[in-house]
């Protein structure tokens, strides 16, 4: 069964010159117990995308969808009130930054209590013993003198993982987590993304793990959307993408992605997308990418629809056929030459 | 805790130290009726002359100092000028009557103004929103003798709801006990207190209105500003994804956090409203300090003055000494790490 079943949905911004598009018409599927990745530009409405999940939109914004499904209920067929108690038994988010996500005026111990009992959690001994097995089951040592404490006296990676914690005090199905990783330092990043990793495996909850780092969604997740000026430009399997990606936008993130080692070569440039993500009040004709597209052509525009590609997922390009078939003749190509090395050869 | 109030109380002594040392500077080189205060043996007669000032003058400065300062602390802030009679005498009657007035416009400006805040930051943007804070901006910009004069006329003469000027009506004779009206005609055993604090109570109401309508304004604008700030917070949209309740969330997660600039503002607010009376109390003719202090300018009663200026300040002082206690109880940050 589909633990998130999204058909056209789309999230308009509500203005004086009328309706301007933040996501148009996106279609997802998610599993139970997926990771999936969703990388892009900062604007490209992956945000919005957590936030409509989580009924979190601002009254600015309108949401349309032919059908919206959580753990298999169909969230436009509620009435405001029960959709935003079903959506909190059901998901959870953590946001991008620790500090400001947890309320610097309470303790620890009372927004986890908060949380337990708006979930049923009424008594007082359970609450504490239930807290203890969260804050422990997002690593942290020593869990009484913590519960006590305000967010201001934890570090960065430790409200972060607070905030995992108070998330999962209402056993989601989905956990959210909006950019987890951005302001913490880069080792306890590898930390928070581990947790959050082992706890989709030991707490079964599917994770939707929004950035704009390719690196760090190349390691942990099962499928990649790749989001760009509120479509989806790429949907596929996180080895397909790595491997085998058919968007030349996708390539051109995983191209200005730093190398390091053996694959850095020195005084060499990274590659950077010209231009910049078009403004949702001017959107370009025809395929939102066109203008930046290194390989666009006359056709693009035409604005191009989300097609199915056999054996890799589905693409929004006029090329991606194309782009396939070539691929896979470079890449038989490729392994015959490759055979013939035999040191190489287990990397194609 | 206990180290953070000693800190407190340091910050309290360093700034009235600081108030002392003006004043003293200001009857020192400019003596007038305060210099009584240097010395009690001189203090008998009525009026300064020409030895008394050689005598303080006589004395060294640091010495002069000290004993200004320890006549200060056990309540001897010198002799009125004209007529005589110490300070501190008449400062136990007035100053009651504006603490009274003041409390009652900080009451009102806070009844009226944080709801309307919090509303309007709830309609951000909407008409209700607008309606909210245009109206506040005239509330905020209105000359404070017109609005009353307007008030006065609306009230009192045409509708004639309220009275138009003092503390109680004529017909009632209340002994001062605590120097506060209200709580006089309560305590009072006479067999017409409860209409007495009905008169006062009614006395009140449009001073303590006018006074409120700038603090009214400036509160409901601020709490507007940073409840719209608060609501936005990554907490509270967690909280909200976390199926707390939207009255919980608003009153205890986003109220507590809003009200720590809320403080701040309404210290300030205090402040003017103790000095600022004057206006109001003018126009109302309510026997309050800000009336006696313009009296003693009108009379050249330089030892009012300087008396009235010492015991305002010191109290503004006590007053942001509380606020900062307050603060630190609402606000976990300001408390010093374990």
């Amino acid at each position: 069964m589909n633990l998130l079943h999204i058909e056209n949905l789309s999230i308009d911004l509500k203005t004086h010159s009328g309706p301007l598009s933040i996501i148009d018409r996106l279609s997802l599927r998610m599993s139970d117990n997926e990771i999936l990745g969703i990388v892009g530009e900062s604007g490209s409405g992956k945000s919005m995308l957590a936030m409509a999940i989580m009924g979190l939109l601002s009254s600015k914004m309108e949401m349309k969808a032919d059908y919206f499904s959580l753990d298999g209920q169909d969230l436009m067929k509620m009435v405001p009130a029960d959709r935003q108690a079903y959506i909190s038994s059901k998901a959870s988010i953590i946001f991008q930054d620790p500090k400001s996500s947890l309320n610097p005026c309470f303790t620890i111990a009372t927004q986890l209590n908060e949380t337990l009992s708006a979930h049923g959690l009424h008594a007082r001994s359970a609450r504490k013993q239930r807290s203890m097995e969260l804050l422990d089951a997002v690593g942290i040592n020593q869990t009484k003198k913590v519960l006590n404490l305000y967010p201001h006296q934890l570090s960065g990676g430790m409200n972060q993982r607070v905030a995992i914690a108070i998330a999962l005090a209402c056993k989601p199905r989905l956990l959210i987590a909006d950019e987890p990783t951005t302001s913490l330092d880069v080792t306890i990043q590898a930390q928070i993304l581990d947790l959050i990793v082992n706890l989709n495996k030991t707490e079964n909850v599917g994770v939707v793990l929004i950035t704009h780092d390719f690196a760090l969604l190349s390691e942990n997740t099962d499928k990649i959307g790749v989001f760009y000026s509120g479509h989806m430009m790429e949907h596929a399997a996180t080895k397909n993408i790595l491997t085998n990606p058919l968007h030349p936008y996708t390539r051109s993130l995983l191209n200005s992605v730093p190398q390091l080692g053996k694959r850095h070569t020195r005084g060499s440039r990274l590659f950077a997308l010209k231009g910049q993500i078009p403004t949702i009040d001017k959107p370009p004709v025809g395929c939102r990418l066109g203008p930046r597209c290194p390989s666009a052509e006359k056709q693009c525009v035409k604005p191009p629809r989300l097609i199915s590609i056999p054996n890799h997922g589905k693409v929004r390009c006029h090329f991606a056929k194309q782009e396939n078939e070539r691929k896979e003749t470079e890449s038989n190509v490729e392994t015959r030459s490759t055979r013939k090395q035999t040191i190489l050869g287990a990397d194609s | 805790m206990l180290t953070n109030i000693s800190r407190l109380l340091i910050n309290v002594f360093s700034s009235f130290f600081v108030l002392t040392l003006f004043t003293f500077g200001l009857t020192h080189f400019f003596p007038d009726g305060s210099s009584f205060i240097y010395d009690p043996s001189l203090s008998t007669s009525l009026f300064p002359d020409v030895s008394l000032t050689m005598h303080q003058q006589e004395l060294g400065l640091l010495e002069a100092y000290i004993n200004y300062v320890t006549h200060i602390l056990s309540g001897n802030f010198g002799f009125s000028s004209v007529r005589g009679t110490p300070i501190m005498d008449d400062f136990v009657i007035y100053f009651p009557a504006t603490i009274e007035l003041a409390a009652a416009a900080l009451l009102i400006a806070l009844v009226v103004g944080l709801p309307l805040g919090i509303y309007a930051a709830q309609h951000k943007d909407k008409w209700q929103d607008k309606l909210i804070m245009s109206g506040s901006l005239i509330g905020y910009s209105m000359p404070i003798f017109w609005w009353a004069m307007l008030l006065v006329l609306f009230f009192s003469i045409i509708l004639g709801i309220t009275p138009v000027a003092s503390r109680i009506g004529f017909e009632f004779d209340i002994e001062p006990i605590t120097g506060f009206m209200l709580l006089d005609t309560l305590l009072s055993e006479k067999h017409y207190a409860l209409d007495a604090f009905k008169s006062a109570l009614h006395h009140l109401i449009l001073p303590a209105f006018v006074l409120g309508t700038v603090p009214l304004a400036v509160i409901a604008r601020s709490t507007r500003s940073t409840m719209t700030d608060v609501l936005n917070a990554d907490y509270i949209r967690s909280a909200k994804s976390r199926g707390i309740s939207a009255s919980k969330i608003l009153w205890k997660y986003a109220l507590r956090n809003a009200s720590i600039p809320l403080l701040t503002a309404m210290g300030l607010q205090i402040s003017i409203l103790l000095t600022g009376s004057l206006i109001t109390e003018t126009i109302f003719s309510w026997p309050g300090i800000g009336k006696w202090l313009l009296e003693a300018v009108y009379r050249r009663d330089f030892a009012v003055i300087h008396g009235g200026i010492l015991a305002i300040a010191s109290f503004i002082i006590i007053i942001h000494l509380v606020l900062d206690i307050f603060r630190s109880f609402v606000d976990p940050k300001l408390r010093r790490k374990q």
